[in-house]
């Protein structure tokens, strides 16, 4: 396998994925171009150049895209992390919702907590309460045989609820009709980012210790499925529960363990997301937390590799910033979210793309280490898309 | 309001908010039971709303309306949904991809494109419509006592339709050839496949078949519902996938699942005209999670063995065999 990889790149599973994933990138472009034509062609091209570019446009921009891209990653890696361990966590808005308002709540009320700590203990608040709303699916599953997919969606609008409730009775901020904010020493440093991510004009960007934070987490959950034994038995419930089960691993435990992770992550996207001190509160409304089903595309898109969801995450904002950017030409922001539908879209066909690209890079290279990659079949798809990072 | 009229107005209430629910549920079924989790319903019953209540608008404008004009929309609805579900068939099927991840794109997608068209077509995202589909009563049938008020008083034709697809669809399933294959493909693909079946074909059948009644519980959801279509049916596609799971794969316990959900639905939305509830001050969220808490007690005590079709979400790949 080694000589086959250092004898072509186009042979190596990464770089077919990573190529692949772009090719469903132009794709999404292209149609978001011909839509710019068809609603106004003599601005299409500045809309492209807006929607390209807009991410990067100032520094400005650069922190908003992480900032966006904080809680895309804890979704993503919430749903990625359950997709790897054979669930499918589409409970993401109701465990964002609660870890959004178990920090805020500690945010608000919990000023006898000194600075550095106060956040903390936010951050710990929105991890139990996402990974509580977890806990639930995860026990129906493991000892009641409940589809998990059926608790998440009546967990999410349960959630909704619970942290209306909530937030009208304890941290309720009438005029706006939203939760209070944190107090100040209960959001996340900025670490100086307010001095780098900062345009000539007018506030600097939003981006806080967030993001380090979601890349830090992504990084440990990435160990957990690739290098420890609990990552191992997770995933090998994944694969086959009764093979799992054969081999003494407690499937039931690992359905649950796995679901409370998951919430978790989630639970942190949410706390994340409302201690950026970006002035926003949690809205009290009927409206599920989009944060969450977003988490679905980004960790599909990222083929439920953690370290891929990192990039995923900051390419789905990096379309919203330049979605943002689209707008200033008279363009409506849900072209933003077409393209992005396309690019998931494409994401589905990663596998056949990248099947194309073996068969061309073997055609490309003629040394003898590709003569024996010939004569290997291609892998079946289930193990390809499962074991996205286990090289 | 008598306790009578208010048991009549409780059940009509449930049906507007449990038909829908099960004709997408419905659709859900053909597609699963083939063999293809479709988690994009939700964005089919917006693409499915969005052209019929679009048409409705259209010819409303020039002065024709009524039941026929309904069911035309409800045509067009479905018409819609066979194309956006061909999509995901696509992928499902012919490229063997994860099936979850087409069905989050079309789910992404849907809201984005209604609300794109409606205000490149109107410059507003909202869709207006006259709703002069309320049945007031049936004749004949509304004079019977008791069933005449609660079934055929203050009801949409589409209520009836809904039935109809049920009996349509258990009959399909149950007493058809085509019926029987469709749940092979869904079960063991590999065997049906052995005995001449043809696996793509029925997987297609399936999926596109539940384009369809998504595209049409779509319509069916908003015009009861309200009187402008905002590229959103609530979340609805997600609570027939709850429904189809809750309702074990099979046509009579869906219909008994959208039922309990639309009941308590209605309970919950309602409280106020009930005696006894309404005295109690709480708060009318508490009430909002009481379908989706019940379900969750009732799912705890009765689904102890799960009938998901076997080869549900699995990419039939003919090499495989």
């Amino acid at each position: 396998m080694k000589e086959k990889r250092l004898g072509n790149p186009l042979q190596h599973t990464g770089v077919q994925n990573v190529l692949a994933a772009l090719i469903a990138i132009l794709i999404g472009m292209l149609v978001g171009f011909v839509i710019l034509l068809i609603t106004d062609s003599s601005m299409a091209l500045k809309g492209l150049g807006a929607i390209m570019t807009g991410g990067v446009q100032d520094m400005k921009n650069v922190g908003q895209v992480l900032y966006y891209a904080t809680p895309l990653i804890m979704t993503g890696l919430s749903v990625g992390f359950a997709k790897r361990t054979g669930l499918f966590n589409i409970g993401g808005p109701g465990q964002f919702m609660m870890g959004a308002f178990a920090a805020v709540y500690v945010g608000v009320k919990w000023t006898f907590l000194p600075g550095g700590i106060h956040c903390l203990v936010a951050i710990l608040a929105a991890c139990l309460m996402g990974a509580l709303w977890g806990v639930v699916p995860g026990l129906l599953k493991a000892y009641c045989n409940i589809n998990e997919v059926i608790t998440c969606i009546m967990m999410n609008y349960i959630g909704m609820s619970t942290s209306n409730v909530l937030i009208r009775a304890y941290i309720f901020d009438r005029t706006k009709n939203q939760s209070l904010r944190p107090v100040d020493g209960a959001n996340l440093p900025k670490l100086g980012f307010d001095k780098i991510f900062v345009a000539d004009v007018g506030t600097p960007s939003s981006v806080n210790a967030g993001i380090l934070v979601a890349i830090l987490l992504a990084i440990v959950v990435w160990v957990i499925l690739s290098k420890t034994k609990l990552g191992y038995e997770l995933k090998a419930c994944g694969f086959n529960k009764d093979a799992a089960k054969y081999a003494g691993i407690s499937e039931k435990r690992n359905v649950v363990l796995a679901m409370v992770i998951a919430g978790a992550l989630s639970g942190i996207g949410g706390g994340l997301n409302y201690l950026a001190g970006a002035g926003t509160g949690i809205a009290v409304g009927s409206e599920l937390a989009q944060q969450g089903f977003d988490g679905i595309a980004v960790a599909l898109l990222g083929m439920s590799n953690p370290i891929a969801i990192i990039f995923t995450g900051i390419l789905m904002a990096y379309l919203t910033v330049g979605g943002l950017a689209m707008q200033s030409y008279g363009f409506v922001s849900q072209i933003i979210s077409i393209i992005t539908s396309v690019i998931v879209y494409f994401a589905a066909f990663i596998l056949f793309f990248s099947q194309i690209i073996g068969k061309l890079g073997k055609r490309g290279g003629k040394n003898d280490a590709n003569a024996n990659a010939d004569q290997t079949p291609p892998a079946p798809p289930v193990q390809t898309e499962k074991g996205g990072d286990a090289q | 309001m008598k306790l009578d009229e208010l048991i009549f107005f409780l059940v009509q209430q449930t049906m507007y908010f449990a038909i829908p629910l099960l004709v997408v549920a419905l659709g859900g079924l053909f597609a699963e039971r083939s063999g293809i989790v479709n988690i994009a319903l939700d964005g089919i019953m917006i693409i499915g709303a969005f052209t019929g209540i679009m048409f409705l608008q259209m010819v409303q404008a020039t002065g024709m309306s009524g039941q026929g004009m309904l069911l035309a929309a409800l045509v067009v609805a479905a018409l819609s949904g066979v194309i956006i579900s061909a999509v995901h068939g696509f992928a499902s099927i012919n490229m063997k991809a994860d099936q979850t991840i087409s069905g989050t794109a079309i789910n992404t997608f849907a809201p984005a494109f209604a609300i794109f068209v409606a205000r490149m077509m109107t410059g507003v995202q909202q869709i207006p419509f006259k709703n002069d589909f309320l049945i007031r009563k049936v004749p004949v049938l509304g004079d019977i006592p008791v069933i005449g008020p609660m079934f055929f008083q203050n009801a949409y034709i589409t209520t009836y339709l809904g039935v109809l697809i049920l009996v349509a669809s258990w009959v399909v399933l149950y007493k058809t050839r085509f019926g029987l294959r469709l749940r092979a493909c869904g079960e063991h693909p590999q065997a049906a496949d052995s005995v001449g079946v043809n696996v793509y074909k029925m997987r297609y059948a399936g999926t596109l078949l539940s384009g369809a009644l998504a595209g049409i519980g779509g319509v069916i959801f908003v015009v009861p519902t309200s009187t402008n279509f905002n590229a959103t049916v609530s979340g609805y596609g997600f609570l027939a996938i709850a429904v189809l799971i809750f309702g074990q794969w099979k046509p009579g316990r869906i219909a008994l699942a959208a039922l309990f959900f639309g009941f308590m639905k209605t309970l919950s939305v309602s409280y106020g005209l009930i005696p006894g509830i309404k005295d109690l001050s709480i708060s009318g969220e508490i009430y909002k999670m009481v379908p989706y808490i019940a379900t969750l007690i009732v799912l705890a005590f009765t689904s102890k063995n799960s009938a998901a079709p076997r080869a549900e979400g699995i990419p039939y790949d003919k090499g495989q065999r």
